[in-house]
């Protein structure tokens, strides 16, 4: 199996190539730290992995996704999953104060995420095979004050990796979207992480490594999860102001 | 201390000491330089902490900082050809056993969880039922990458000899941090295991069975019944295992499948239930002794398939006894100790006997030494209890012993100088940002 993962040096990222390694697969990890690619890609060699080659790319600016694209595949000598993990969180106070810091957040979270699905889904479509996964958020499922920027990009994500997944319904390929709930990772780093909410990366892996597998196309992380964000989509608006959530 | 957040739910796993600490868990060692400046320009004191099975307070740093090394988990290299994996010091035991058992590499030395880092083992020096042959781990630990609060790091070899190494194997993690270590496996032929369990009467036919046992056994170990009385004061189950010679690699792993959800009320275990479950656990034992062979998991971690089985000692915790004694007095001492357990009725579970060998420990403050050792451990009853470690204490001390840092949070700066001589030298080597509340205790 061959898999290329965008955004390999996020904590969920390589808790996922862990389990692509003790399958036995080949890996290509793309990130922008090459020091960071290459200490990850020696970890999963030795977990089993047949190959890990690493690729340096500023995946929040692709140029031209499609050649980038073609490139990480043909170092794999084709491809059979990708996954899609990096992302940033930003400062939702920043991001209302300035449309830098909200088009940024926006251009990483969604922009170039649709570029490399929509780059992924035809190849995928030309070889009529392959799994898409990508990493949404709960926070796309109500847009909520504290990270509405953030959560609006993920919403936009949500919708997109649906549609692909809708386009290739009936023709072999998948894509999924997979929305963690809060997660123990640099991304959180420095608020209170304690408490049942929270998941280890190795928790989201599993359920991403899954969702390659499966039809979806939506798979929370973990579970409990869906039913939770029905509850809060659900929520009437009169009662979901009054939440300091 | 950006990097850092205040929490107070880090617990020792005895469960009796808590404190409120600044916790930062870095993903990347590039990270860590800066996590240690921090704390410095703060005035903070730091410790490294891994998977949280110090039972007493050599893992805590009370109002200080802590860094959680278990997200630095990755493997740097092995050699199949040597045996030798370099790893960052977040890597658990259990991931090692997972990775290389099936490719016929086996931990050197473990203790009797496989939950621990690779830094934390080296920090305690840890042993394991196989002493008397292997020693501890820190004779199998090779380099160590350790970085130092004034921005150095330092790759310690296990030939250096500005004794830097030797305060680190076994230092608690107070001459630095840990941040990468290399370690030799050890090559087996299967996962499973070959184990023989002979029932024994007493106290000195245990000391018949283990000298019997040393030259034959690659694994020696016994579990006591030490609220046993009179005659059959000291009886138990000895068992003595090797590595099948053949058979699958394949060992079923995976989270347990048990976990104890919550602290069970203390009254749940108390002498009754305890005296029962000892004496139903030494009959059942002696009715299926002999040998048989079993996958290495229920052998060398039978109480990791519980998660979280310090629950069962209730809110108040439990504490834990280990000490050794030197082997002219190990017998007397022995029986003494068990004596004094069985008069204050003070019961015990999982109460293990085991003599080390010979083979010197590398550490300035490693535990193990030739000798008996007796590991205990008792629900907290508050100063019932405390009155009987002390009695203990006394024995040990009388016989030229000591126990082991890692599973004390109690005994007095006096108590452990008298067993670690070699205290004031290690002393020398302790990084002055890093220090824990066992430290602060028995150096002040």
């Amino acid at each position: 199996m061959r898999v290329i993962i965008l955004g390999a040096t996020s904590a969920i990222a390589e808790a996922t190539a862990r389990l692509y390694a003790s399958e036995g697969a080949d890996l290509l990890l793309v990130g922008r730290q090459q020091a960071k690619l290459e200490a990850i890609a020696a970890d999963l060699k030795v977990r089993g992995a047949a190959r890990a080659e690493t690729a340096v790319c500023d995946l929040a600016a692709p140029k031209d996704a499609r050649s980038a694209l073609a490139q990480f595949c043909a170092t794999l000598g084709g491809v059979d999953h990708v996954l899609i993990a990096y992302g940033v969180l930003g400062e939702q106070d920043e991001a209302e104060q300035s449309t830098d810091v909200a088009e940024e957040i926006l251009q990483v979270n969604f922009n170039s995420v649709a570029a490399w699905c929509l780059a992924v889904a035809d190849i995928f479509e030309a070889q009529a095979r392959g799994s898409l996964v990508v990493l949404g958020s709960v926070a796309g499922d109500r847009g909520r004050r504290a990270n509405y920027v953030y959560g609006a990009a993920k919403a936009g994500l949500a919708t997109l990796v649906e549609g692909i997944s809708h386009r290739f319904a009936s023709n072999g390929p998948r894509a999924a979207i997979v929305k963690p709930g809060p997660t123990i990772t640099p991304m959180t780093e420095g608020m209170n992480r304690k408490g049942a909410l929270w998941a280890t990366p190795e928790q989201i892996a599993r359920v991403a490594r899954r969702a390659a597998d499966r039809t979806g196309p939506v798979f929370y992380a973990p579970g409990r999860w869906r039913l939770i964000m029905l509850i809060i989509r659900n929520l009437p608006t009169v009662i979901f102001n009054r939440m300091s959530i | 201390m950006r990097s850092f957040v205040s929490t107070d739910d880090i617990r020792s796993w005895g469960g009796i000491l808590q404190g409120q600490h600044f916790v930062s868990q870095p993903n990347w060692r590039d990270q860590l330089p800066r996590s240690i400046a921090e704390a410095r320009d703060a005035g903070q004191s730091l410790l490294a902490i891994g998977l949280g099975r110090s039972y007493g307070d050599s893992g805590l740093n009370p109002g200080g900082a802590i860094v959680d090394m278990t997200a630095l988990d990755r493997i740097i290299s092995f050699d199949p050809a040597t045996g030798l994996l370099r790893a960052e010091a977040g890597l658990s035991f259990a991931d090692i056993l997972d990775l290389f058992v099936r490719r016929g590499f086996f931990l050197p030395v473990t203790p009797g969880t496989r939950f621990v880092t690779l830094g934390g083992a080296i920090a305690n020096d840890v042993h394991g039922k196989n002493h008397h042959r292997a020693g501890t781990i820190g004779r199998w630990v090779r380099r160590i990458g350790l970085l130092r609060s004034d921005g150095t790091e330092i790759e310690l070899r296990d030939d250096d000899q500005t004794g830097l190494f030797a305060a680190t194997i076994g230092g608690l993690g107070l001459t630095g941090l840990i941040t990468w270590a290399e370690i030799e496996l050890m090559r087996i032929p299967s996962a499973l295991m070959d184990v023989e369990t002979l029932p024994f009467a007493n106290v000195d036919e245990f000391f018949a069975v283990a000298a019997e046992s040393e030259d034959s056994a690659d694994y020696t170990v016994a579990w006591v019944d030490c609220l046993a009385k009179g005659n059959a004061l000291g009886r138990g189950l000895f068992t003595r295992g090797r590595h099948a010679p053949g058979g699958t690699k394949l060992a079923r792993v995976g989270k347990p499948k048990l976990t104890v959800p919550f602290s069970m009320p203390s009254f749940v275990l108390n002498n009754l239930s305890i005296g029962l479950f000892n004496s139903l656990y030494f009959y059942r034992g002696r009715r299926a002794a002999g040998k048989a062979t079993t996958p290495y998991l229920p052998y060398f971690y039978p109480l990791d398939s519980i998660g979280h089985w310090n629950r069962i000692y209730g809110r108040r915790g439990m504490y834990q006894y280990q000490s050794v004694v030197p082997p002219v007095v190990a017998r007397d001492a022995t029986t003494e100790m068990l004596k004094a357990i069985s008069k204050a009725g003070e019961g015990s579970f999982l109460a293990v006997l085991k003599t080390f060998g010979e083979k010197t420990s590398p550490g300035l403050l490693s535990f193990p030494q030739a000798g008996t050792t007796l590991a205990l451990d008792f629900p907290n009853r508050g100063q019932l209890t405390l009155d009987l470690l002390s009695r203990l204490d006394d024995i040990v001390r009388e016989a030229g012993g000591r126990l082991y840092p890692a599973k004390d949070g109690r005994i007095s700066a006096a108590m452990f100088r008298a067993g670690y001589p070699a205290w004031e030298a290690f002393a020398q080597h302790v990084d002055p940002v890093f220090s824990s509340a066992f430290w602060r205790r028995i150096s002040e």
